[in-house]
């Protein structure tokens, strides 16, 4: 069958100064999951904002055909008409209104002049029902999990008549569960005749949906791969991503040398007071001396609430019982910056949100969390800020033109090693570090993962939070299981494995 | 290795052509040079209308004397806005203050320096109060302050009740904002001397630290301009400098109020650019989520440009109390309008996070010029408002429509 629902032929790009996608070629049957993975900065999401009219008809070169016909899009409303949707990382969903009132967003059914409230939440219950969200459709959508307003998001998509379905990192932010299910919808869609262009980094789930993985880089095609001609391994779009084989994506550690305790919780209980409900209830964990420590669970366990309010960081809860002791000490943490005096340093998971200052430059955000050091009476040192600012670029290998570039404009590799520097600059004893490689290529992962050795090497404790469970395997030298709030389980790292920590992960209090 | 390829790309931009840098530096630097464009051909345009009137040493004098309790407003006024808050109250605040430093030297008898002094502090107290309730309370700036405009209202003219408008016989405190500088006694050149060497040391002190960071940037392989566009630049600020201290020179020298301003110019500059107070005001301003996991104290942080905001407002009512060189109900009048169209005008982002006090300086020169301007043409006030709205939100629109772009 040579039915292509989709063919882009040819399509460059250019962004002042760089090529985003030159002669790219992408094809996609009728009918089939077509996974679209490349390290960041390959020109994914270019491709796909060509695709979808938002780089408009004329600011690109090379035909799109659709539907055997050439599409000349220019605006996202043209590429819907025509049947395509996509549904980008960040939800586009308005959290205070309804179910039903967002699925119509955009599109209200009308009766005359005014909006048709029944027939709406009629067709929206349909649309849930399609989708497998068995909630009442006048739910608030910001009382929905993240994994069900990624299916909200589909449904809306649904409602629009979609044929072509684009989803841009649906799981990233979903726990294994969640992930689980959206990936069957997704293959019940595909049995409903709608075709579907994934991109993921997520490569275990890459093969086990796709009927076709084209591997971009560098804003070219490396390769299409039929799953159904030959099985695709890991390991193979590893090497066509990259463009080398990494025979370990887990680097091994030269010494193991693991002290004291250096940072100990005891019985940490934590209480959201508005909702009545402990978040956190009597979690004791430590971590030692040159020392990995994982902590994994699935998400809404609790893991991130833990490390914030650690961390002095919890606005809106409250911390109602609890010890925190750095090196045998006892300590209280009111604010981030008592925390980071005491050696403790929390690099978030989200680095747009609340990590980075996006509109400020390298050195601006690696020197942001110490500037006592660089500052001699009233004013800042900025020769030698720019001497910090440098050194840190280059042991950990930012890749940009110089420090002065903004962070807003570097990929999001890059971005998280800026977060690296800006906490290593504080000299922490103990580094939490909050799902390190989210979002990240496979090259700037096993950049990452190498520093956590060699940081763990000169005798720093590493807390890994992460939802990918090959990491929390790979990289710990012992793990926590965390589930709804509590420590559900503790494993050396010898004898742990998906299994034990599923079983843990997913544990009833 | 990499150092090397820097220096390589960094050396081949120095060998584009002239022509070309000049495009790509306009380019880049749009949005200030627009500023400077729209203050000259403003300045242009009222020299016309008025043949002449408007250039002339006296009125420029007098620009700059008008001007100075709009500029401390729109300083302060910078960091507020950079912060992504806004304090409505200022004009207000200014009005009280400075009919409190009328009643004080005219009905207590008060030193003026003491009186200046006592309404600084109330200015403090203003600023602890709103800022508090931002900060510690959580009610947001634009309530706050809205609400502070209706009690500052209130308070002045409650204060002036009795006495009506108070005329302040002071010397020594009219001449903030009438007087000048005093020359080197025993010369007698024609020219006050005095500006002239002030002017002199200011432009050699302008061209010693502009080396510097050149040379600095070029030692860290940082992007530079090219020669002849560094010299030209250097004689351009040279002879703007050297042109209005000229200007001055020839009438009654630097005026009293453009010291003060000056002063609180490069207070605030060097805390922006150089303290770690600035810095984390435009991390807070850029992120504060960021900035409060970065160990930044956000509400100390808000709390000090609310009180700052506040002091400057009370020296705005002492600057122009004595202007007045009396105290009236009036005083503050949309005072909050011009020193937030001041910001904007100089490049404040209306989403926060940059801006430069520099610069916000010549939003208020572009809003108080449009003023002298159209008072010496005889525009009635009404005009006078629109006209100025309509500048304010084509530079911002300008202002969006650019950074837009430049993502």
């Amino acid at each position: 069958m040579n039915d292509y629902i989709l063919e882009m032929r040819d399509i460059t790009k250019v962004f002042p100064g760089v090529k985003a996608l030159s002669d790219v070629n992408f094809k996609v049957k009728r009918g089939e999951i077509h996974c679209l993975v490349g390290e960041n900065g390959a020109g994914k999401s270019t491709l796909m904002k060509v695709l979808s009219g938002l780089h408009h008809y004329g600011t690109y070169t090379g035909d799109i055909v659709y539907n055997g016909e050439i599409q000349q899009f220019k605006s996202i409303a043209d590429s819907e008409a025509k049947g395509i949707a996509i549904i980008y990382q960040e939800l586009a969903l308005v959290p205070e209104l309804s179910i039903y009132e967002n699925i119509y967003f955009g599109h209200e059914i009308m009766k005359g002049h005014t909006v048709d409230w029944n027939e709406t939440i009629v067709k929206a219950s349909e649309m849930l029902k399609k989708v497998r969200l068995h909630v009442d459709p006048s739910t608030k959508v910001k009382n929905l999990g993240v994994g069900n307003q990624q299916l909200v998001e589909i449904a809306k998509a649904l409602s629009k008549d979609v044929k072509l379905l684009i989803l841009d990192e649906p799981t990233a932010a979903l726990n294994e569960d969640d992930s689980e299910n959206l990936l069957k919808l997704i293959k019940e869609l595909k049995e409903q005749g709608v075709t579907c262009i994934m991109i993921s980094h997520k490569l275990k789930e890459i093969i086990a949906i796709a009927d076709t993985i084209t591997v971009l880089r560098d804003g070219s095609t490396i390769c299409s791969m039929d799953t159904a001609e030959h099985p695709v391994t890991e390991a193979e779009i590893i090497k066509h991503m990259v463009g080398r084989e990494i025979d370990n994506i887990y680097p091994k550690r030269e010494k193991k040398e693991i002290g004291d305790i250096c940072l100990e919780i005891k019985d940490w209980t934590v209480e959201d007071p508005v909702k009545q409900r402990e978040i956190l209830h009597k979690v004791n964990i430590n971590v030692r001396k040159g020392e990995i420590v994982g902590l994994q669970g699935l998400m809404g366990a609790g893991r991130t609430e833990l490390a914030l309010s650690i961390f002095g960081n919890s606005p809106g809860y409250k911390i109602t019982n609890g010890e925190i002791f750095v090196n045998g000490e006892q300590k209280h943490f009111k604010n981030p910056k008592a925390a980071i005096n005491s050696g403790v340093a929390y690099v978030t998971e989200d680095r747009k949100g609340n990590g980075l200052v996006l509109i400020q430059d390298i050195k601006y955000n690696t020197t942001i969390a110490n500037l006592e050091e660089l500052t001699e009476g009233l004013a800042i040192n900025e020769n030698e800020e720019i001497n910090v600012a440098n050194d840190y670029k280059k042991s950990i290998n930012i890749k940009a033109p110089s420090i002065m570039q903004k962070v807003g404009n570097l990929s999001g590799g890059n971005q998280q090693k800026v977060q690296l520097a800006k906490w290593l600059f504080v000299k922490p004893q103990v580094l939490i570090l909050d799902e390190p490689t989210r979002g990240i290529d496979v090259g700037a992962k096993f950049e990452i993962y190498t520093l956590m050795n060699k940081l763990v090497e000169q005798g720093m404790s590493i807390i890994m939070i992460s939802s990918e469970l090959p990491e929390v395997l790979g990289m710990s030298d012992r793990l926590y299981v965390m589930s709804e709030g509590t420590i559900t389980g503790e494993l050396a790292a010898e004898e742990a494995n998906e299994q034990k920590v599923m079983a843990m992960a997913i544990k009833s209090r | 290795m990499e150092n090397k390829k820097q220096a390589q790309s960094s050396s081949g931009t120095n060998k584009v052509g002239l022509g070309q840098e000049i495009a790509t530096l306009v380019k880049e630097n749009i949005r200030d040079y627009m500023m400077y464009i729209a203050l000259v051909i403003i300045m242009a345009f009222f020299t016309w209308k008025t043949k002449g009137g408007f250039i002339q040493a006296r009125n420029i004098s007098n620009l700059i004397n008008q001007a100075g309790y709009v500029a401390v407003l729109a300083i302060g006024m910078t960091l507020i806005l950079i912060l992504k808050h806004i304090d409505l109250s200022v004009g207000y605040v200014a009005g009280f203050c400075g009919a409190i430093a009328a009643i004080l030297m005219t009905q207590y008898g008060v030193n003026e320096w003491l009186a200046i002094l006592i309404v600084l502090l109330i200015g403090l107290v203003i600023g602890l109060y709103q800022g508090l309730l931002v900060t510690r309370v959580g009610v947001p700036a634009f309530v706050t302050t809205l609400a502070g405009m209706f009690i500052f209202r209130g308070l002045l003219s409650l204060s002036l009740q009795k006495t009506g408008t108070i005329i302040v016989p002071n010397k020594g405190f009219n001449a903030l904002s009438n007087g000048f500088i005093p020359d080197i006694p025993g010369l007698n050149l024609g020219v006050h001397a005095l500006t002239l060497i002030i002017g002199v040391v200011a432009v050699v002190l302008v061209i010693f630290s502009q080396i510097k960071t050149r040379k600095n940037k070029i030692k860290y392989n940082f992007q530079v301009t090219s020669t002849p566009v560094f010299i030209f630049t250097l004689v351009f600020i040279s002879a703007i400098i050297m042109a209005i201290i000229w200007v001055l020179a020839k009438y009654s020298g630097i005026p009293w109020a453009a010291v003060i301003v000056g002063v609180v110019l490069i207070i605030y500059n060097f805390m922006l650019n150089k303290t770690r107070l600035g810095r984390y005001i435009y991390g807070i301003g850029g992120n504060d989520q960021a900035a409060e996991l970065s160990g930044i104290n956000v509400k100390k942080v808000t709390l000090f440009a609310f009180c700052s905001m506040s002091v400057l407002a009370a020296l705005s009512g002492v600057l122009y109390t004595s202007r007045l060189q009396s105290a009236t109900p009036t005083a503050g009048l949309a005072f909050e309008m011009d020193a937030i169209a001041s910001s904007y005008i100089g490049g404040v982002a209306v989403s926060g996070g940059i801006g430069k006090v520099t610069n916000t300086i010549i939003g208020a020169l572009v809003i108080m010029s449009l003023t002298n301007g159209m008072n010496l043409m005889g525009v009635d006030i009404s005009y006078q408002y629109i006209v100025k709205g309509i500048i304010f939100i084509i530079a911002v629109a300008f202002d969006v429509r650019t950074r837009s772009k430049s993502k």
